[in-house]
């Protein structure tokens, strides 16, 4: 039986599309069968940046309601064998997912998968709550700045609530993930610090993504970025977080900076 | 086979004592009801879905006087449950049974002036053990994560204690006093059902809005010196006090 991860963060725009599929390819390059679910029905970005949007023909939308077979509707990547896209339906809404379809489609790609990350839209509404309905973990990807960490703060709870773990009375794994992270800037004092962030949120941190061009470079030529420049400090940043989601313990570096006074901080936070 | 079964039930009786207030008319039995109804009219509502038992043990009445005690009583709205200490010969079809058995508790207390809730008025009755048994438990909950935006904690009944921070746009709603161990960004409001005894105990203060007692202050009316450390808040008259702690 596969993991189901929720990629999550209750605002828009912080990079959980960008860390779906980072985080897809970097665990697809551990030899695990991969599938990323793109969950935003009505704004799908997910085959974009996968390389993808030509080859879609069936979507989820499509699965749940019976008109297509799941291996269908699957799109394989030219890149990587052992990792596919489950797309989203770009001309319905979200009310077109339906509680028992996604249970379906869930339970499905838990038996061939051993990885199910599902991209969930941004908000707190019924495609968000679907998405993470059925997450054994979640990531919670988060800015450093205050509008992102409250917001992060309401998914966390709704984590804890709205999950079909959380309702068995077990505890859903969260991770944060801090993306767009900039040094200089939180030096100078314009971002939120990390052991602010980590303060207020209280749940383990597995990684700092930097801000970098190359991230948008990546989303350019349709490639998650982990594969687009695997040398690139964001890329090297998702490859050390997809270990640390597979549960390998590793202290936590921001790529490109010299390991000082910010490894001994970040090194003691991530335990 | 189930029939069996279905019949060999037996019919459940059980056992259940009631306080029940027990009259004692005096003679003349006139000049005693002009003494109730002044008590009535001082305490409406006193024998309103109270057991009422008649002591005619020491009254010497015979049955067809009892029997007019009975309805003048009705008149009154005075309705008995149960006759003690008359002869067998006092009694009639129709008239409260005749109780037996009747263990003396403490005497009632009449409430003077407006009519009080029957169960407020039979808590101050001064029978020591009794009142033992009801005194109110203090009630609190313990809470050890932290409340997340958007969550909401009420709790009527007693303290909250939270180990953990309360974050901004999280709210905690307790009867009684708040604890936290954490930082406190959101709202809170102590003393919510009228305890202006309650306090507020926080670790680090970043509050959005804290109330005790209805009595609120906005995160921007807080003193700027406070925020950040640890802070206990209480009420004052209808003002607001706060001191660092530690």
């Amino acid at each position: 039986m596969g993991k189901v991860v929720v990629v999550t963060s209750g605002k828009g725009g912080v990079g959980k599309t960008t860390s779906t599929a980072a985080l897809g390819a970097a665990l697809a390059q551990r030899n695990e069968k991969v599938v990323v679910v793109d969950f935003d029905v009505g704004l799908r970005n997910l085959d974009l940046i996968m390389g993808a949007e030509r080859r879609v023909v069936y979507d989820i939308v499509n699965v749940i309601q019976g008109d297509a077979k799941l291996p269908q509707a699957l799109i394989r990547d030219k890149r990587l064998d052992n990792l596919f896209l489950l797309p989203a339906s770009q001309t319905r809404d979200k009310d077109a997912l339906t509680p028992e379809g996604v249970e379906q489609v869930m339970a499905d790609l838990k038996r061939y998968f051993d990885w199910v990350i599902c991209d969930s839209p941004a908000g707190i509404e019924r495609g968000a709550t679907l998405a993470m309905r059925h997450a054994d973990m979640a990531v919670v990807v988060t800015n450093p700045e205050v509008s992102s960490v409250r917001d992060s703060d309401r998914i966390i709870g709704l984590l804890d609530a709205k999950t079909m773990k959380a309702e068995r009375g077990e505890r859903i794994e969260k991770h944060l993930l801090l993306t767009r992270y900039d040094a200089n800037r939180a030096e100078r004092g314009d971002m939120l610090k990390v052991e602010d962030v980590l303060e207020i949120l209280s749940i383990p941190l597995i990684g700092i993504i930097p801000e970098s061009s190359d991230v948008l470079r990546a989303s350019n030529i349709g490639a998650p970025v982990t594969l687009a420049d695997a040398k690139s400090a964001p890329a090297m940043a998702y490859f050390d977080a997809a270990r640390r989601l597979a549960g390998e313990d590793l202290p936590i570096t921001i790529p490109g900076e010299k390991r000082g006074i910010f490894g001994k901080i970040f090194g003691r936070k991530a335990a | 086979m189930t029939k069996v079964l279905t019949d060999a039930r037996s019919i459940r009786i059980k056992g259940r004592s009631f306080l029940a207030v027990v009259l004692s008319p005096d003679l003349p039995l006139d000049q005693w009801l002009v003494q109730l109804d002044d008590l009535a009219a001082r305490s409406a509502g006193f024998f309103l879905g109270r057991p009422v038992v008649l002591d005619v043990s020491d009254l010497a009445i015979d049955r067809a006087q009892l029997k007019a005690l009975i309805e003048d009583l009705a008149q009154r709205n005075v309705r008995i449950m149960g006759i003690e200490g008359a002869r067998p010969s006092m009694m009639e079809p129709g008239m409260p049974p005749l109780m037996k058995g009747g263990r003396p508790a403490a005497d009632f207390e009449v409430e003077e002036k407006e009519p009080q809730p029957v169960s407020e008025t039979r808590n101050s009755a001064p029978d020591k053990p009794v009142v033992q048994e009801q005194r109110q438990v203090t009630q609190s909950i313990v809470i050890s994560e932290p409340i997340r935006s958007g969550q909401s904690v009420i709790f009527p009944e007693g303290d909250v204690t939270i180990i953990g921070s309360v974050a901004s746009g999280a709210e905690i709603i307790a009867g009684g006093s708040v604890h936290i161990y954490g930082a406190l960004r959101g709202r809170v409001m102590a003393g919510s059902v009228g305890n202006a005894s309650a306090r507020i105990f926080c670790r680090k203060l970043e509050a959005e809005l804290i109330a005790i007692d209805g009595v609120y202050k906005m995160a921007e009316d807080m003193d700027p010196a406070l925020l950040g450390k640890a802070v206990q808040l209480w009420l004052e008259g209808d003002v607001i006090m706060a001191e660092t702690l530690f």
